[in-house]
């Protein structure tokens, strides 16, 4: 059987389904990834045709949030990039840790993996207890799964080595209580981190923060999207405040690149310098 | 800008950077053509790959980079530990979803995304190669129209890629790594 039973037009009108009954705006996304997805969880879930698989996400809302949970992507790791982590804590926290209070937003925050890191950096960095963590992300379930701080024991290793990779002194089995299969983050790291759901495409600004980090998710974004998201970012930054992106995302050639300049050095990391 | 028209995708793992590095400096400047690589590798490679081909190019080499059109005369190299896809207008997208076949970046994800994006305007070539990321891809091309071709298994470090693609995939030409510059560039309109 083709790779591809559901055609792009097809693609085109399960997302209009989508948005218009459940107000999940998918129509500005890159269309190749989607295009994939979509046609990968028709062939998980079986369906017999085009027409079955519409009617299932029209008339179920339940199945409609598997399509929306299923077409995005989760995939996401502990101090993922060390070097990204290692110029968090000797460019941006030193700055932080010169304001009363510090409010971060992290924005496409899947499962938590990212978040505890940087939950972790603060704690090293004593500026914990002073800080408040928005983690968001379009998909509700996640979440949930970020709340428990509850993450897969046999992936430790790796991220273990990562940590030390980005400057981790401590030891890193010390952040966590392993039960079972799942090592449990400390209640302390928790604490500070508040998940909520929020959609980047619909929802918008809910503060001002001094650091946002948004990672892995513009690249699922076509070009007049990222410049809408990065504008938000933008808007939610106070004055000298820092964006973070992915390792293969940037600024350069968006709306925004002037308020902006790159820290001086490889990492992805902006500095808003214009209001 | 004016996006390639034409675009040559090539897939390798265990033993395809030998053919890569054999064939980039033999290209034609003028091709009217954009060229995709995807090399399986370590993801601490990273930094070095892009050098190492550039040094042997004649032609420009880029790590693909994200959103950005694909222009005729410039070879793209799949990032380490995204999938790299090739989008309808012709732009570059990455992603950081699962590993297929245990491999990211996949060959499959990159030549059946091309497929959809280029029909009959494109080749895809199969490398050296320890494991099967390429074949469904190559049957993507084939059945969009394009082009399929495969290192001649009697050449390559581990034959078991292009043999197995062989015996799965509608293979048009199985290419010696000599020929391979020739091919690209004809394809390419030279
Ligand atoms: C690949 S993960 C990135 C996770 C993490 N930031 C990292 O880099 O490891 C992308 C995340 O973006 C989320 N996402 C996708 N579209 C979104 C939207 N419109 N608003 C908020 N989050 C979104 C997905 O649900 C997913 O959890």
């Amino acid at each position: 059987m083709s790779k591809n039973p559901i055609s792009e037009q097809e693609v085109n009108i399960l997302l209009n389904d989508v948005w218009e009954r459940y107000g999940y705006d998918f129509t500005e996304y890159a269309p190749a990834s989607i295009n994939r997805r979509v046609n990968h969880l028709f062939q998980v879930d079986r369906f017999p045709s085009f027409a079955e698989y519409r009617y299932r996400i029209i008339s179920d809302p339940e199945y409609a949030m598997r399509f929306v949970e299923e077409i995005t992507v989760n995939v996401t790791e502990m101090f993922r990039d060390p070097s990204f982590y290692q110029a968090l804590r000797t460019h941006v926290l030193p700055v932080l840790a010169t304001y009363p209070s510090v409010r971060i937003w992290h924005a496409g925050c899947s499962t938590g993996e990212e978040v505890y890191s940087v939950a972790i950096l603060l704690k090293e960095a004593g500026l914990l207890q002073k800080s408040v963590i928005y983690a968001t992300d379009i998909n509700v379930s996640v979440l949930e799964k970020g709340r428990k701080g509850m993450f897969r024991l046999s992936q430790m290793q790796q991220y273990s080595r990562n940590y030390m990779e980005a400057g981790g002194r401590e030891d890193f089995s010390s952040y966590y209580t392993a039960n079972y299969e799942y090592a449990k983050f400390r209640g302390e790291l928790g604490d500070k981190i508040i998940f909520s759901p929020h959609n980047l495409v619909t929802d918008g600004s809910f503060n001002e923060f001094q650091l946002i980090i948004c990672r892995n998710v513009l690249i699922y974004f076509n070009k007049k999207l990222q410049d809408r998201v990065l504008t938000l970012f933008s808007d939610s930054l106070e004055q000298l405040g820092f964006l973070a992106l992915g390792s293969k995302e940037t600024l350069s050639f968006t709306s925004v690149t002037r308020k902006f300049r790159q820290l001086d050095n490889k990492e992805k990391i902006w500095r808003k310098m214009q209001l | 800008m004016t996006t390639a028209p034409y675009l040559i995708v090539i897939g390798g793992s265990a033993g395809g950077l030998q053919p890569v590095l054999h064939l980039l400096p033999a290209l034609n400047t003028l091709i009217n053509a954009a060229i995709v690589i995807v090399l399986h590798r370590p993801s601490h490679y990273e930094s070095q790959l892009t050098g190492l081909l550039s040094a042997r190019s004649v032609l420009p080499v880029k790590e693909a980079p994200e959103k950005e059109p694909l222009l005729p005369g410039v070879v793209y190299i799949a990032p380490a530990d995204y999938h790299l896809l090739i989008e309808k207008d012709h732009t570059l997208s990455l992603d950081a979803s699962e590993k297929v076949n245990f491999s990211r970046p996949s060959i499959d994800v990159t030549f059946s995304s091309a497929a959809l994006a280029y029909r009959n305007n494109m080749a895809a070539i199969l490398l050296s190669g320890a494991n099967d990321d390429g074949i469904e891809g190559l049957i993507d091309v084939h059945e969009a129209g394009g082009t399929t071709a495969v290192q001649d298994p009697a050449t390559a470090e581990v034959d078991y890629m292009p043999r197995h693609a062989m015996e799965q995939a509608p293979v048009d030409i199985v290419l010696q790594p000599s020929e391979m510059a020739a091919f690209i560039n004809e394809m390419g309109g030279i």
